[in-house]
């Protein structure tokens, strides 16, 4: 603790607040053993298991996987980046609703005013935008690597199809935010949306009516979708990803190499 | 009988000292056949063998037996009782005949009263198992592995997600810093822009639009495509992955996915007023996605 002069050097005091706060039962309490946050971690391949075992982390990944499934050129991570796409719209969404209000006219000052008055709104704003785009881009892509890689066979075939609700929920979830801003980008865009969907055969007035809550879209159908933007459509789609997650796994982590 | 490393026979013996009230030191003489008869192998075999049931030789000191091998009593006597019923042999009260069964694994050569303590089997102070069974190890979920070449983790695979996750982050930063979404004017139920489109991923569609029947191309197309694209594990019962082996599957699904593209590149760029073909290059595009950037 004490340097030569008798004295003790703030970076040798800082050090010792350090260790003390880093082996008090708080800091231990909270880093399970093998964490690298703990005091004692030293990179051992017993510590490197307990980094995954003894943390949340084991919920998504086991503790090894195979050599070519990390590598880039097979997954190019776009099932993780679609999931992480998922969590950052998350936030940014949770941000937004502190200064919406899903009714008419409100809903589309409220963005004017989150342009103007809200620090880093629009900021936030668009990255809630763009990600929900390129969200819809990566898993679509997702799709297709793990097509042409056949990862959809045996056992993997029901996690195929969970991946197509997901793709599902996507399309919803964005789709369903698409007519949050109530401007007229918005307002046609979805009504030559919902329009095919009256042309469902048979139900095709009911389909239409149960989508946007009426004959034709009005501020009730803002409501209906947004409802279903922040809450119904994110809590089905975070059940259908936790299946999905968990198959993987069960089927034996990602599929061979080619 | 293999030989016990001192120091476990030791660790026995005060065990056994301790739970009988005996010095360990004579105890553990006893073990090691130095102050107790030993069940002398080469005397079973010198000896000639008494008949095991004339002689008095077979008696049983059940008590000594019972904590030599640290079986109760009672089920030495009750193994005794039905050995006997089995053999028909008679059943002397603590001289019994030991069974003939028995007799193979060395049982009689017991010579003199002095012997009666040991009847068979090992030398005092080790106990015996007996296999009964094997259980064959059959796990609840067959696990058929074969080996595979595996990394760790961490830090190699939450190495890569971070670099990613923060690459994706700057990414969308960025693009979030100079791109501004789009806010048109306010919703106006009587003034319908010209053209009007829907989001992109479904311009694909507002395309097969301008080629059939609302129906057909709004909901009969996307719903078979969809099914289609479903049930694609359940129909293609081609094992392999290999590129070189799935030609065909390959084909047809590039195929659609490159309709699909066209499709939707066609309805994004190429349709103006009216949803009308346009060139984008000399008529300029309408996609108020990405007004941002074409303004
Ligand atoms: C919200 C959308 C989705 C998310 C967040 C997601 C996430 C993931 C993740 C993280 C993986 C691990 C491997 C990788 O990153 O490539 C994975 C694997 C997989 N996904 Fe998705 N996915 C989504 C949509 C889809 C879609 C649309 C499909 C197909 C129709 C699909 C089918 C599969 C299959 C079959 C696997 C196993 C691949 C293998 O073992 O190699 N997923 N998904």
């Amino acid at each position: 603790m004490a340097d030569g002069n008798g004295k003790t050097s703030v970076k040798s005091a800082a050090a010792g607040l350090g260790d003390h706060i880093r082996n008090s039962e708080v800091w231990t309490s909270i880093f399970r053993p093998g964490s690298p946050m703990r005091a004692d971690y030293s990179d051992s391949p017993r510590n490197r298991a307990y980094v995954v075992m003894n943390n949340v982390l084991y919920h998504l990944h086991p503790v090894k996987v195979k050599r070519h499934g990390i590598k880039l050129s097979y997954t190019l991570c776009l099932g993780g980046l679609s999931f992480f796409l998922f969590i950052l719209l998350t936030v940014t969404g949770i941000f937004l609703m502190f200064y919406y209000r899903p009714t008419s006219p409100q809903a589309y000052f409220d963005l004017q005013a989150l342009a103007t008055d809200v620090a880093f709104g629009q900021l936030v704003r668009n990255m809630h935008r763009w990600g929900a785009h390129i969200m819809v881009l990566t898993v679509f892509l997702h799709m297709t690597r793990v097509f042409y890689h056949g990862s959809y066979k045996p056992p993997r075939e029901f996690n195929w199809i969970v991946g197509i609700i997901l793709l599902l929920l996507t399309l919803l979830l964005s789709f369903t935010g698409y007519l949050l801003p109530w401007d007229q980008l918005a307002l046609w865009a979805v009504t030559v949306g919902t329009n095919m969907a009256a042309y469902t055969p048979v139900f095709g007035a009911q389909v239409s009516f149960a989508l946007i809550g009426g004959i034709q879209i009005t501020a009730d159908t803002l409501l209906r979708w947004y409802v279903l933007h922040v809450l119904f459509l994110p809590f089905i789609i975070t059940i259908f990803m936790a299946v999905h997650f968990w198959r993987v796994r069960k089927d034996g982590g990602i599929s061979g190499p080619l | 009988m293999a030989q016990l490393p001192d120091h476990l026979l030791k660790r026995a013996a005060e065990a056994r000292a301790k739970a009988e009230g005996r010095p360990v030191d004579e105890i553990l003489a006893e073990m090691k056949g130095e102050s107790s008869p030993a069940p002398a192998t080469a005397s079973a075999s010198g000896a000639p063998a008494p008949d095991a049931g004339s002689n008095s030789g077979s008696l049983r000191d059940l008590d000594a037996e019972s904590t030599q091998y640290g079986i109760p009593k009672e089920l030495l006597e009750r193994a005794m009782f039905a050995r006997a019923r089995k053999d028909g042999t008679p059943v002397p009260a603590m001289a019994g005949a030991a069974a003939p069964a028995a007799s193979a694994t060395a049982a009689a050569p017991a010579a003199g009263p002095a012997l009666a303590a040991v009847v068979s089997g090992p030398p005092p102070g080790v106990r015996t198992q007996r296999l009964l069974t094997v259980v064959q190890a059959g796990a609840i979920q067959g696990t058929t592995k074969e080996p595979a070449d595996k990394v760790n983790v961490w830090p190699h695979l939450l190495a890569i997600e971070f670099v990613a996750l923060l690459a994706m982050s700057a990414f969308l930063f960025i693009l979030s810093a100079f791109m501004d979404a789009p806010l048109l004017e306010f919703a106006n139920f009587n003034e319908q822009p010209n053209p009007s489109k829907a989001p992109w991923y479904f311009l694909g569609l507002q395309e097969l639009l301008a080629y059939f029947d609302p129906q057909v191309a709004g909901v009969i197309i996307p719903g078979f495509g969809l099914a289609a694209l479903a049930f694609i594990p359940y129909v293609d019962r081609n094992p392999s992955v290999r590129p070189s082996s799935r030609k065909f599957a390959i084909s047809l699904f590039t195929v659609f996915f490159m309709g699909a593209a066209v499709l939707t590149i066609f309805g994004s760029f190429f349709r103006g007023p009216g949803f009308n073909f346009v060139f984008p290059w000399s008529d300029g595009i309408f996609f108020d996605d990405l007004l941002a950037i074409l303004e």
